[in-house]
């Protein structure tokens, strides 16, 4: 008896061993999972639900699910694809995605997502919130107004860097990133060099006068679709 | 040729910059061929305030800051068979939304009277009837009117707006390239 089953994904049958979650064996695969929160260094977490697939019939998010024998998972499916476009629009529109001038842009993952998406409008009427910034730091901003409450900076600083630098505060719609200070982040021992800093897939964790260094053109999302490196395509895709 | 026979085109910008507009003179020599097959209406291009017809396309840059905007727009809608939304501003707003996260008196009260450099000594905040009046908030296109097609950017390129309006002129499609469809 070895760890290594199959699981059919999308009607293609692909290998997974024991201990992989359908996210994992898709990726080993050469199948793209659309996700945000994940990120293969930290731990899961869950709560994005962008990589939501239909496993054995009943959805569930495929970086935490485990891969099982047999499983008949639809990734690439109209209903999940829905999904999906529904849960990219809703993080639009719940904080304050001005892209065009964003530092970000054409490196973000969410931007990414709505690329690939064919996002061009949203249907929910943006909830303009208003939202802080914390510019304290020397080497370091927080735009609040960008934050997709991804849970990576908070995973990384507490299980990478050791720190507990960021932390969630408030629940529901209140719910923020805070930092491990009753002060702003430039009381806060955290450092440019953080895992923290590094791992924010949007614009609201920003290294200082680093800002649009890669031109228009150079960016990583500008030609090749989020999940392409994965993929192994081209990139050619219509939206 | 007669010019009856070409499809009309009509276009606006409400509150954006021009920078779209900039971006569709920004075909090059394809402006040319453009004028081949179509007639511009309503449009500040040929500088016709009013329509003069119905027309086949309009093309909406900005979203809706003011009283104004909003007879403009609901004007393009009754006279345009297909109503595109042209950029980041009339999609979601863009640049003038970001005065959405804060109230209209804080912002006016910040523009006129407490700014750091403004000098008001009168301490009124410009109230012309010529003025249009300004709304709660900026509004994209699509909470206005019906929009049938929206074409991201700021602005979108030249060629995403070509490609875009070929396709609506000859009843094809729009179906564009990944390169083509970008929020900056
Ligand atoms: S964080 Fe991403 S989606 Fe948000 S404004 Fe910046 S580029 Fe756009
Ligand atoms: S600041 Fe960035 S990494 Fe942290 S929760 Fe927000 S989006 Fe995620
Ligand atoms: S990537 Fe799985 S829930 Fe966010």
């Amino acid at each position: 008896m070895t760890d290594s089953f199959t699981i059919n994904v999308d009607g293609r049958d692909i290998q997974a061993t024991k201990g992989q979650t359908i996210l994992e064996a898709a990726e080993a695969a050469g199948i793209y999972i659309p996700r945000l929160c994940h990120h293969p260094e930290l731990k899961p977490h869950g709560s994005c639900r962008i990589c939501t697939v239909i496993a054995n019939g009943r959805s569930c998010t495929s970086c935490t699910q485990p891969a099982e024998p047999d499983m008949e998972v639809q990734n690439n499916h109209p209903q999940v694809e829905m999904w999906r476009k529904q849960l990219i629009e809703m993080l639009f529109v719940e904080g304050n995605h001005f892209c065009p001038f964003c530092e970000k842009s054409g490196g973000c993952e969410l931007q990414a997502l709505g690329y690939r998406h064919g996002l061009t409008a949203t249907q929910h009427p943006h909830l303009f919130p208003r939202r802080e910034i914390d510019a304290t730091h020397p080497d370091i901003m927080v735009d609040h107004n960008r934050c997709v409450l991804c849970g990576r900076c908070v995973r990384a600083s507490r299980d990478v860097d050791g720190k507990r630098v960021f932390q969630f505060v408030e629940r529901g719609p209140e719910k923020r990133v805070a930092v491990n200070s009753d002060a702003k982040l430039s009381r806060t021992d955290v450092d440019l060099t953080d895992k923290a800093v590094g791992v924010c897939p949007v614009g609201a964790i920003l290294p200082k006068r680093q800002g649009y260094v890669a031109p228009v053109g150079a960016r990583e999302f500008d030609h090749t679709p989020i999940g392409t490196s994965v993929e192994g395509g081209n990139g050619s895709l219509e939206v | 040729m007669p010019h009856t026979s070409k499809p009309k085109v009509a276009t606006c910008s409400l509150a954006g910059c021009f920078g779209c507009h900039m971006s569709l003179l920004d075909i090059d020599a394809r402006i040319l061929q453009l004028a081949e097959i179509v007639e511009f209406d309503r449009s500040p291009i040929n500088d016709y305030k009013e329509f003069q017809g119905h027309c086949r396309v309009g093309l909406i840059e900005g979203g809706c800051c003011n009283e104004e905007n909003v007879h403009v727009l609901r004007d393009f809608r009754k006279h345009c068979d297909v109503l595109v939304s042209v950029g980041e501003c009339a999609i979601m707003g863009g640049i003038p939304a970001m005065r959405n996260t804060i109230d209209l008196k804080e912002c006016l009260d910040e523009a006129y009277l407490n700014g750091p450099s403004v000098y008001n000594p009168g301490g009124r905040v410009p109230d012309d009837p010529e003025i249009p009046l300004l709304l709660n908030k900026v509004y994209c296109a699509h909470e206005v009117v019906k929009i049938d097609y929206h074409l991201p950017g700021c602005p979108p390129s030249a060629d995403t707006i070509w490609e875009a309006l070929v396709a609506l002129l000859s009843d094809n499609p729009v179906s564009l390239p990944y390169e083509l469809v970008k929020y900056d």
